[in-house]
């Protein structure tokens, strides 16, 4: 199982579950499945980068996930 | 953590490929480049902070002679435009567009009405005054905290708070951010010291000495070209394109040379209005802002309001952390509230926290990204509430923070958990450098600060092509700031084996490469460095897939040293290495030139500390400080040009002390910026600074071939700390407001 930690603004398409425990393999099946289960959740994915094993992603998109990976949603980052 | 690699290129420190030019005068910056029939754009500015604009006619203007085109916002093509802006806090596309010509409302002092293209740069003023424009001038929104009271004035009615459900009634707070962790009420239940603080940071310019400059040459199809002084000419063209309606395949951008950007060049002003009055007067119109322009419509930093509590053990481990920040998005939304939050605490393992931060708008020019947007403000605030728990503590301000630094597998504020970080080996260095044994001078006090910022990837394309007699030639599409250009050629020279004198790079056109993100984020020498090197990786297979055609041998059993094709080991074959240079001239018979590309979406930036500290001394009787030595510690992961990263902490260091100590933006009641000029806003000169002494710690990055950590941004968000915590301590009084201004000090010294 991936264990799955989503961000504040999520928080409330979720009503309120921050950590999700998910079968998936990849990154992509991952946002499937929560877009499938909230599908408010496309738009907050689309804004949010994430952290994969604490491995930052401003665009993931089929990066292979294990059992035991750990996936940390998060703000987009630029910079001047 | 990876083990230190020798290399033969990378780690050395040539003169820049550009620097001849800039010297000499040769390079060609915004405002150089020149066209036949070229005509000349202006801006007409309003002289109101916030009003509804109820008429603009534009008819007298444009019957002038020698006037070719004027424009207002009714020209611009109308509805909503959908999406983001490039660069961090660019905000939305239909803002930005609204940033570049008023529409139905002016929103700060300086906001475009109207522009004019005329055959001189004078006809083009005088024709602005006889732009007639009608106002009904509305109050200004100045305080940021006055600003989110629910019944304060709205700088713009249809702004509600981003919320998951939208809020009844329209707000000046575009959006919340929102972190935590733990339980603050038991974390500052265990703590033997509190220090809570309220902080402010003034609203600061980036400063860059070139101020903006187009040129659009546009024919009668709509089609043609567009010379700027960007840090990203493909977003440039992106929104130039999409706010007039235009395919972007019509408009190719050119980079010029920059004269520095830190963030404020990643956003459009010019270049849409000039792409429009080159199209309306069929002839080449160059655009170029004055400095008082500059000051007055350009991005600047956010001023932010901060209030910080934080309570810590005897042993200075910080128990609990809280922290509320409002951030001054100006105009419209995109403050950097959010980067804010995320690295206050970055440098820290702390159990119990909640930091809040707004992005709140007021009627002042749209802030812009600016070195680590948001960071320096917020980190400040941290900072010295920090040194004020180590003077509670009698405690070493740099042991305090070695008892909470984040490590390797710590999980940072913002969420994952850090991969290798050289946070510990920065306070480490700090700890042993000279500067820091030796006593503080008298009468001066010694300030200590860390800096944090995330970095980025993001997307970069490059070519590289060998020559006929194997010379290199990179093309890259990352406008060259900080000497970029030197890095690529570095990180290409290394990987071929090849001498760095034999390898050139070039800033390409959004026609002559594939796509880059702007040069931001700390991200050019991480991720196009990442392409260069992935295209240098692929000539190389080919180079020995020809050698093996050429010897009859498997592209296995052939081998890359030292710049040349070589046998494998145990390949038995009797012949001569096969150089670059030798393959190159050779390259007719094996498949013709040699060039390979490489395009990505570059991860795993490292996140970049820094410590820094300072000895400052107050003068008591005028105000005045005299920064007496700082000293700025850096993990650059892998300083692929030594010399550059020293010049990126240098020049952070100065514009953080300009930021600390006199930097400010002053506004009047009427919301009228008072001091928009190098003469009233003072950046720090030569004289006024030290030699900033300088020690690079390298932790390499494992995502990056080399180890490279972004180094641009980090350098800017310590000194603010570092000079209030110095000054504070030379004063024996804490000072909270930033700049510590001659009359701002008197002040507190007066008590």
């Amino acid at each position: 199982m991936v264990k799955v930690i989503l961000s504040n603004p999520m928080l409330a398409v979720t009503g309120g579950s921050k950590e999700l425990k998910v079968a998936v393999g990849n990154y992509r099946e991952l946002t499937l499945a929560l877009c499938d289960q909230w599908p408010q959740m496309a738009g907050l994915i689309e804004r949010s980068a994430v952290a994969i094993d604490g491995q930052i992603y401003q665009d993931a998109f089929a990066e292979p996930l294990s059992s035991g990976s750990e996936v940390f949603f998060m703000p987009r980052i630029e910079g001047g | 953590m990876a083990e230190a690699v020798e290399y033969k290129q990378i780690g050395t420190s040539p003169v820049r490929p550009d620097g001849f030019d800039k010297v000499t005068g040769r390079a060609q910056f915004g405002a150089d480049v020149n066209l036949p029939n070229m005509i000349h754009g202006k801006v007409l500015r309003s002289p109101h902070a916030h009003a509804r604009i109820k008429s603009v006619d534009i008819s007298e203007a444009l019957a002038m002679p020698g006037v070719f085109a004027a424009i207002s916002g009714a020209d611009f093509p109308g509805g909503r435009l959908e999406g983001e802006a490039g660069g961090e806090g660019g905000g939305t596309m239909d803002d930005v567009a609204k940033n570049v010509m008023a529409r139905n409302k002016v929103l700060y002092h300086g906001h475009a009405v109207a522009a004019v293209a005329a055959s001189t740069a004078r006809l083009a003023e005088q024709a602005l005054a006889a732009i007639k424009v009608e106002y009904e001038v509305l109050e200004p929104v100045l305080n940021v905290v006055a600003a989110m009271d629910p019944a304060a004035t709205l700088v713009n009615e249809e702004n509600y708070t981003a919320l998951p459900e939208k809020p009844e009634n329209p707000s000046n707070i575009a959006s919340v951010g929102r972190l935590e962790r733990g339980n603050l009420d038991e974390g500052f239940m265990v703590a033997d010291v509190v220090v809570e603080r309220e902080f402010t940071c003034p609203m600061a310019h980036q400063g860059y000495i070139e101020p903006h400059a187009c040129i659009a040459s546009i024919d009668e199809r709509g089609r043609g070209t567009v010379w700027c002084s960007t840090q990203g000419h493909f977003e440039h063209r992106a929104a130039t394109s999409k706010m007039l309606g235009k395919n972007m395949a019509d408009l190719k951008f050119v980079a010029t040379e920059i004269g520095g950007g830190f963030g404020g060049k990643t956003v459009v002003y010019l270049e849409p209005l000039a792409t429009l009055l080159s199209e309306r007067s069929g002839r080449p119109v160059k655009m170029t802002m004055s400095r008082e322009e500059v000051f007055r419509a350009t991005g600047p930093s956010s001023a932010t309001v901060a209030r910080v509590k934080v309570g810590l053990r005897k042993d200075g481990a910080i128990t609990a952390a809280q922290s509320w920040i409002a951030f001054e998005a100006g105009a419209f939304a995109g403050a950097p509230y959010m980067p804010g939050a995320m690295s206050i605490y970055a440098p820290y393992e702390i159990e119990n926290f909640l930091v809040e931060t707004f992005d709140v708008l007021v009627n002042k020019p749209k802030v812009a990204a600016y070195r680590a947007p948001g960071a320096p403000q917020a980190m400040h605030a941290f900072e010295c509430a920090l040194d004020e728990a180590a003077q509670l503590l009698n405690m070493d301000p740099i042991d305090l923070r070695m008892v909470n630094a984040a490590d390797e597998g710590t999980q940072s504020p913002y969420g994952p958990k850090f991969p290798p970080i050289g946070f510990k080996a920065c306070l480490r260095a700090a700890k042993a450098h000279p500067n820091y044994t030796k006593p503080v001078p008298e009468g001066a006090g010694r300030g200590v600060a860390v800096g944090f910022w995330f970095n980025v990837g993001m997307q970069s394309s490059a070519e590289v092509n060998i020559n006929e007699n194997g010379s290199v030639m990179i093309i890259e599409g990352s406008p060259d700031i900080g000497g970029s250009r030197a890095s690529m050629c570095l990180m290409a020279a290394e990987t071929l084996g090849i001498n760095y004198d034999d390898v050139r790079a070039q800033v390409g056109d959004t026609e002559s490469t594939g796509f880059c993100n702007v040069t931001g984020g700390s991200r050019t020498t991480f991720a196009t460095g990442m392409a260069v090197t992935q295209a240098c990786e692929a000539v190389i297979a080919d180079c020995k897939r020809r050698a093996a055609m050429t010897w009859g041998l498997d592209e296995d059993q052939v081998e890359w040293e030292d710049g040349q094709a070589v046998p494998g080991p145990g390949v038995n074959a009797d012949v001569k290495p096969l150089s670059l240079a030798e393959l190159a001239r050779k390259a007719g018979k094996t498949g013709g030139p040699i060039t390979a590309r490489a395009s990505l979406n570059a991860q795993g930036a490292g996140a970049a500390f820094s410590v820094n500290f300072g000895d400052l001394r107050v003068d008591r009787e005028t105000g005045k400080v005299d920064v007496l030595s700082f000293t700025a510690v850096q993990d650059a992961g892998k300083a692929i040009h030594p010399a550059y990263v020293e010049g990126q902490m240098q020049g952070g260091a100065a514009q953080g002390i300009g930021w600390a100590l006199n930097e400010e933006y002053i506004f009047d009641d009427n919301g009228v910026l008072e001091n928009a000029g190098f003469l009233d806003y003072r950046i720090p000169v030569a004289s006024d600074l030290p030699m900033i002494d300088t020690h690079i710690v390298e932790v390499p990055n494992p995502s990056h071939p080399f180890g490279v950590r972004g180094v641009g941004e980090t350098p800017i968000v310590a000194p603010l700390g570092v000079c209030a915590n110095a000054v504070s301590r030379s004063l024996e009084k804490r000072i909270t407001d930033l700049p510590m201004s001659p009359p701002r000090l008197l002040d507190a010294i007066e008590g």
